[in-house]
């Protein structure tokens, strides 16, 4: 039992938190890292996802992307982009070691359930609530912005709450490859067998995950138009698993 | 010295060396061919085994969120959160229980495994038509009879896709493994960005994919031979 009392011992030392280098700033810089790339994420994924949903095209593309993702280790294009000329482990701004190479990776790996979820939550919606709203004379945009996206919302929700478990799992992986963040924690204690340390790390990264992936459920009930309504579609959240 | 080093220069492989270090590079391969198939079989296992135990696990799991509703939401929901931990901090937090061990890469694969599984196979449950089962029902089959001969056949073209992608995407984590020393081919990307080995680590990437690739076509055949009836209807 005494790997678990010097667990406790790392994490109740406040020691093991302050200054730099200290576990509070490394779960600000993932924090910062995951969030940025998330934006950029859907910054750039999903108006094309929604697009395409729209306009009924691209599906083969918009599926199959998540299907590339998932066999694509994270921990290998990590590994490549941080070996390569460019990006390598430059620093980058507030992202610390080989930000930019992290910045990358975790973007191209928050993409797959983005555009995959949003492109399915606008095609999706029922042909009959789709042609009402023809009959009522809504143009395209006002059929995109008042039918297809407020019904499609729970399904994007779900693709960007996928999307932050990836980032997360992702951006702690980085750490693998002389990254930043939290999972500097994890590898380091491994390296030097300090193991009370890595299990340490790991319930930090955990606990974050966990807090992360309850905050957005709750946010995703916050949007659901239909969650008061007596129709209830019968599972909103098509689980599209990516790899973590 | 100049000699010694022209020699040098001579007998080490070219496109592996310290000044060139290629990405792709036909004379790793070759010399260090050993070790290829070495990470890769490990690799092999690691995957298999983990899958293998998720659909252990799932089954009954998936059987008993089915039989009683109540626990439905609980079991998805534990295995949800599971899920919601990355790999690198999963294999830690197994540590305490099994070890630096093959152990605990397989067992912390296997619990992400379980939750698309799970999923998976209740929906495949779900999609059975209720006529279906009446007719079962009507013919004089039992629950257990009526479970492996009607509800299991019709559910797994839906139980196979989640297969599909729980395999494809436990191959991908499997390097994550190399945390603890038993990563497959991720003990050879780790080795090569400690060592900046472009070679190593670019060979072992692309084996990584091949593999995913292998292993989903491999689900999708035996799927074809488990439901030939599917053939005409679906392309």
């Amino acid at each position: 039992m005494n790997l678990f009392s010097d667990t406790w011992d790392f994490l109740t030392d406040p020691a093991n938190w302050q200054g730099p280098g200290g576990m509070l700033e490394l779960l600000v810089q993932q924090l910062l890292l995951s969030l940025t790339a998330l934006a950029l994420a859907v910054l750039v994924g999903l108006p094309l996802a929604l697009w395409l949903g729209h306009v009924g095209r691209g599906g083969f593309l918009a599926i199959n992307i998540s299907n590339v993702g998932r066999a694509i280790p994270t921990f290998a294009l990590l590994a490549i982009l941080v070996t390569a000329d460019f990006p390598g482990t430059q620093e980058f701004g507030p992202y610390g070691r080989a930000g930019l190479a992290t910045l990358i990776a975790l973007t191209l790996f928050a993409l797959p359930p983005i555009i995959t979820n949003g492109y399915v939550a606008i095609r999706e919606v029922p042909d009959d609530v789709k042609q009402s709203a023809v009959g009522m004379g809504m143009t395209a945009a006002q059929r995109f912005f008042r039918v297809e996206l407020p019904l499609g919302l729970p399904l994007i929700m779900s693709g960007v709450r996928l999307a932050l478990v990836q980032v997360w799992a992702t951006a702690t992986i980085a750490a693998m490859v002389a990254g930043p963040g939290l999972g500097r924690v994890i590898t380091d204690g491994f390296f030097r067998s300090d193991y009370p340390k890595g299990i340490a790390g790991a319930i930090v990264v955990a606990i974050v995950a966990l807090v992360l992936e309850l905050l957005t459920a709750g946010l995703q009930r916050g949007v659901d138009p239909t969650r008061r309504g007596t129709v209830r579609r019968a599972d909103a959240r098509t689980e599209q698993p990516v790899g973590s | 010295m100049r000699v010694t080093l022209l020699v040098q220069a001579a007998t080490e492989p070219n496109c592996y060396s310290r000044l060139t270090n290629e990405w792709i590079c036909g004379q790793y391969v070759v010399d260090r061919k050993d070790e290829i198939v070495d990470a890769t079989v490990e690799h092999i296992l690691i995957t298999v085994a983990a899958v293998a135990l998720g659909v252990l696990i799932a089954f009954p799991l998936a059987l008993i969120a089915r039989r009683y509703p109540r626990l439905e939401s609980g079991i998805l929901g534990v295995s949800t959160g599971i899920y919601t931990i990355p790999s690198l901090a999963l294999f830690p937090l197994l540590l305490p229980f099994t070890g630096l061990s093959p152990t605990t890469v397989v067992a912390g694969l296997a619990l992400y495994a379980l939750t698309i599984l799970v999923r998976s196979m209740l929906e495949g449950f779900r999609a059975v038509p209720d006529e279906v089962r009446e007719s079962a029902a009507g013919l004089g089959y039992g629950a257990t009879r009526m479970l492996f001969r009607v509800e299991l056949p019709l559910a797994l073209p839906v139980i196979m896709a989640g297969l599909r992608v729980a395999t494809v995407s436990t191959v991908a984590l499997t390097t994550v493994g190399s945390l603890v020393s038993y990563g497959g081919l991720g003990n050879l990307i780790k080795d090569g960005v400690e060592t900046n080995f472009r070679a190593e680590l670019f060979t072992a990437a692309v084996l990584c994919v091949a593999l995913a690739v292998v292993l989903d076509v491999i689900v999708v055949l035996t799927q074809r031979a488990m439901t030939p009836w599917t053939r005409g209807a679906t392309t």
